[in-house]
């Protein structure tokens, strides 16, 4: 075989390999999730298998619900459309606390850094009560404290961002006539956009915190109303149910947000970075 | 001689030492150097010397302790708005493609979007990157990094080069078809350049005038020497003429004892 055409073979063997393993990998993870909610069937099923630990079989269906029963209950609330009501308020509400700091982190950190400091210190899940006060139980007082648990890590995401600029891009800059203002758009900003893309993904969850928290502690509408009121008469099926659907969610808004990322950040170097013919 | 495009009159560089309270550390010394309109001035120093310090305080990026700077004659205040600098470290911006890059410059005087576009695209076929537009700094190689710098301060049209050890990162073999390149794009309309470098051969091939800088700290010049080689030079080539040797014998002589001080100096701290 002539040396080009077998290495032309071998890359394609190479290819099928890891095409394979992706596939394999991802196959995986179907079956552990899918094992996940067999032992959790299994374990709380009455009948199914001797009671070890609770002596009343129904006992622990009591106590950790039942897979198919949260599945029913999800597919109910999403055929019936009741969810999407809830769900809704919840998402309206982590995007909106989402999308302020965007206006505010440049304004904020011209405030003092010592004050900053300590309101990140602060235990801030107990301002969601004082907050409910303020704002009412409406929609305002569960975004205003989803922007309280996300600003911080956004706002020394940016500070850091803005710190770890190259003096010699920036000094380049300064040499090619940049203003102050064109300093900050051009030179500040994208050095600081990778940095801020790493504290997105930890904001998203925390956004969400904000708003299951909010509407836990005070609310008539939201997902976290929908668990609170679930856990009020021990319908552990339904709390399940919720979280489960918080978490798919969150994990799309995730998603969106690497798929944002990868779009920005195309300057960036990867580390692997041959392309495969 | 006419108004020195650069004149750098008896600049001290004083910095506070970082380790001892009030003690002090002083870089460049008492040192006057001037370039005139068109010329290409080398300034060749042990490494640590403060050769970077000057440029810088030609740019206008450092307030020299005391004296005065004067560009085309008038003082300069705040940054050096007639150089153009070309850095040692990676200087490009990496969030933009060589095309952006390029055109940062006349994007930051405001000139509209498509005629800075043509302007870049011809300086960057100037260097030889027509078809690398949309590459990205790390996607560059160094020299190509390079290339990309130079036309970036050049599309700019200063009348002086202000150049920081610029090759010094490159291969031998990138370094020289570099050099060759700058002399090329310098003799087109002879910009006055002050270059700095430690590399004796690289100050000779380029230059009109070699200045040698004394080891630090307190850096001033101790020598001066007109480079009376003919031009235009291929600077592999001019360095096996024997007028090349001659001049290097005689400025490496002069060089060698600093070089040796510097050297004692690293070794002690």
């Amino acid at each position: 075989m002539p040396e080009a055409a077998r290495v032309e073979g071998e890359s394609e063997v190479r290819r099928t390999h890891l095409r394979a393993s992706r596939g394999r990998l991802a196959l995986y993870h179907v079956l552990l999730l899918g094992g996940l909610f067999l032992f959790w069937y299994v374990m709380t099923e009455p009948g199914l298998i001797p009671p070890f630990y609770f002596d009343d079989p129904m006992r622990a269906k009591f106590f950790f619900g039942q897979p198919h029963v949260v599945f029913k209950r999800i597919w109910a609330w999403f055929a019936g459309g009741s969810i999407y009501l809830h769900l809704g308020v919840t998402l309206l509400e982590t995007l909106l606390a989402f999308g302020l700091w965007l206006a505010l982190s440049p304004t904020a950190s011209t405030l003092a850094d010592p004050y900053i400091k300590a309101m990140n210190a602060m235990p801030r899940v107990i301002l969601a009560p004082i907050f409910a006060v303020w704002f009412g139980l409406g929609i305002t007082s569960k975004v205003v404290f989803g922007v309280t648990l996300v600003f911080f890590i956004v706002f020394f995401n940016v500070y850091q961002g803005v710190k770890e600029v190259s003096p010699v891009v920036l000094a380049n800059a300064r040499m090619l006539g940049a203003s102050r203002q064109q300093l900050l758009r051009y030179v500040y900003l994208p050095s600081a956009t990778s940095w801020v893309f790493s504290s997105l993904h930890t904001s998203i969850g925390l956004a969400f915190v904000g708003a299951v928290v909010g509407e836990y502690l005070g609310s008539a509408r939201g997902v976290g109303y929908l668990i609170h009121q679930a856990e009020g008469v021990f319908d552990i099926d339904t709390v399940l149910a919720g979280i489960l659907v918080l978490t798919m969610f969150a994990l799309i808004l995730d998603f969106i947000v690497t798929q944002i990322e990868s779009r920005l950040l195309v300057w960036r170097p990867r580390a692997a970075e041959t392309e495969r013919l | 001689m006419s108004t020195p495009a650069l004149l750098l009159e008896r600049i001290t560089c004083t910095f506070a030492s970082r380790e001892g309270q009030g003690e002090r550390y002083t870089a460049v010394k008492d040192t006057t150097l001037a370039v005139g309109a068109g010329e290409f001035v080398s300034v060749v120093g042990p490494t640590g010397c403060g050769k970077s310090t000057l440029l810088n305080v030609a740019a206008g990026l450092l307030l020299p302790s005391s004296g005065n700077v004067r560009v085309l004659g008038e003082p300069l205040v705040g940054i050096n708005a007639k150089a153009g600098y070309m850095f040692q470290a990676e200087s490009l911006m990496p969030w933009r493609n060589a095309l952006d890059n390029v055109l940062a410059g006349l994007e930051f005087a405001g000139i509209d979007r498509g005629e800075a576009e043509k302007r870049a695209r011809e300086w960057l076929d100037r260097v030889g990157l027509t078809g690398f537009e949309h590459r990205y700094p790390h996607e560059l190689s160094g020299g190509m990094r390079k290339r990309v710098a130079l036309a970036q301060i050049l599309i700019l049209d200063p009348r002086l080069l202000l150049m920081d050890e610029p090759f010094s990162a490159l291969d031998v073999q990138t370094r020289q078809l570099m050099e060759n390149e700058l002399l090329d794009l310098w003799s087109a309309d002879r910009k006055s350049v002050l270059f700095i470098t430690h590399d004796l051969e690289e100050a000779i091939a380029l230059s009109d005038r070699v200045i040698v800088l004394s080891a630090g700290p307190a850096t001033h010049p101790i020598g001066e020497y007109a480079i009376d080689l003919p031009r235009p030079r291929d600077v592999n080539e001019i360095r096996l003429t024997p007028r090349f040797l001659e001049l290097h014998a005689e400025i490496w002589h002069k060089m060698k004892n600093e070089v040796l001080k510097g050297y004692a100096r690293s070794r002690k701290s």
